[in-house]
């Protein structure tokens, strides 16, 4: 392991890889990657990899778990043993079990559900390589692999993360930036609606820096809503230009 | 009423397409006189309707939809049928013998078994219930020649074409029997292997380029230049 570096943000005001406090990690999304799967996206978040399947809706076995009023999202949120320095026990842990409750609930909101009754819908999210944000990262990919699927949804939902590090508040942290850091907040957000479907925070933070990280979160999740929706676009540009 | 696209352009969940007094059609919903996408798909306006056409959906059932599914469980008084949808269809015993059924001395095997294929119709499908099957047709029932091809539901139309002249064209010139399923699935019957491959060949071909257009001229082209070939090897 790296050892713990004494200061987060240096005398320009810049961060450890470079970035200005409101700046997000380079950000790169594929839409429908998986051809064995109803619908899937990859998202290169700074070091974050991650990819996004969903399955569904189908018929829900056991029965008496399907709903009679609504679609039943499930989601798994998983990190490959590779995903993380010190090899990661493939099995589901405490934390894998309780992000993957975290996203269902962040993504719920903007899906139909009450359009299938008795179905059900799987989301897997594997974590290739995890540097911080993953929690947020997971539902922008998840979002747009459920567009893909043909799920009808009411936005897609953006998320990111800000934190305080070193007094400042910052925009997308990174993994060492979580660690050392003296806050983090996750948030999900859907740009269209105005609605926020996650929000955490961990850490101490006073009022007024509260509600200054939030609307920063906000801002980065609207950068990120814009590239989500180039990158769904980007599957059928093709089909735009041969039709004029 | 200001509307924010204009027909034929791309939309994705979300993305807010008309304001005012607009009617809310497929593929988009309505949020305090506004109307948004529900899917990814493209814009199509009909008076004062709002339409998007999905680029990416899965098959509904629908009453009325010729449907073809495969049998996948027999049960005490019928069958459980895939068809390609988010629920099971139910055939019952009933709408395929036209006598009362005894359980003694009928065995449903004998009539489906699992991994049979059939071609049927919807007859009955709400929020409350499995859809349920019927076979009263003609030409219903298991099926028993011909290929199937499966296609993403939303081009079936685009395989019928306008007033049904792609599907006109296409049993003209292959010689096959091509029957549609609502449902995405396609049954192809011909007089012989090498026609049913040249049928799959053109929906495949149909399916690949729905988008662009002038599309049944080139497929028919397309019929033309392999059945060329083939004559000459």
């Amino acid at each position: 392991m790296s050892s713990k570096p004494e200061r987060l943000i240096d005398e320009k005001g810049l961060r450890l890889d470079g970035r200005k406090p409101d700046e997000l990690r380079p950000i790169k999304i594929e839409v429908g990657v998986l051809a064995n799967a109803d619908g899937s996206a990859y998202i290169e978040q700074g070091k974050n990899k991650i990819l996004a399947a969903v399955y569904g809706p189908k018929e829900l076995h056991p029965k008496h778990l399907a709903l009679p009023d609504r679609m039943v999202l499930r989601c798994r949120y998983h990190m490959a043993p590779f995903s993380v320095q010190e090899r990661k026990s493939p099995a589901p842990s405490r934390r894998e079990i309780e992000l993957s409750k975290v996203i269902r609930e962040a993504l719920e909101p903007a899906i139909f559900l009450e359009y299938y009754p008795r179905t059900a819908t799987d989301v897997f999210i594997e974590v290739l390589q995890a540097d911080g944000g993953t929690r947020c990262a997971s539902i922008t990919v998840a979002s747009l692999a459920l567009a893909d699927a043909g799920i009808p949804m009411r936005d897609l939902v953006a998320a990111c993360s800000v934190g305080k590090v070193d007094g400042t508040i910052v925009l997308d942290l990174m993994d060492v930036e979580d660690k050392v850091g003296e806050a983090d907040l996750p948030l999900a957000y859907m740009p269209n609606l105005d609605a926020i479907t996650l929000l955490q925070m961990d850490g101490n933070l006073t009022p007024e820096e509260f509600e200054k990280a939030v609307s920063l979160a906000i801002e980065g999740c609207k950068k990120i809503y814009n590239m989500q929706r180039e990158a769904l676009k980007a599957r059928y540009v093709s089909v735009k230009e041969v039709e004029e | 009423m200001p509307k924010f696209f204009e027909r034929r352009q791309l939309v994705v969940p979300g993305d807010l397409i008309a304001e005012g007094d607009y009617i809310a059609g497929e593929n988009v919903y309505r949020e305090n006189n506004r109307i948004y996408a529900a899917r990814i798909g493209l814009v199509e306006y009909q008076d004062n309707r709002v339409n998007v056409v999905a680029l990416r959906a899965f098959y509904v059932p629908k009453v009325g939809d010729t449907v073809i599914g495969t049998v996948v469980e027999v049960g005490f008084s019928g069958w459980a049928v895939d068809i390609n949808a988010p629920y099971l269809a139910m055939l019952r015993v009933s709408e395929v013998i036209k006598r009362p059924f005894k359980p003694q001395k009928d065995e449903l095997t004998k009539i489906l078994d699992v991994g049979d294929l059939i071609l049927a119709k919807i007859i009955a499908y709400d929020r409350t219930q499995p859809p349920f099957l019927g076979v009263d047709e003609p030409g219903m029932g298991k099926i028993t020649k011909g290929q199937i091809v499966k296609i993403t539901p939303t081009k079936i139309p685009r395989v019928i074409g306008k007033k049904g002249s792609m599907i006109s064209m296409l049993k003209q010139e292959t010689g096959c029997h091509i029957i549609l399923g609502q449902n995405g699935v396609i049954l192809v019957t011909g007089k012989s292997p090498e026609d049913e491959e040249l049928a799959i060949m053109a929906i495949r071909k149909i399916e690949e380029e729905s988008h662009v257009s002038g599309l049944t001229d080139r497929i028919f082209q397309m019929i033309k230049m392999e059945k060329e070939r083939r004559r000459l090897t």
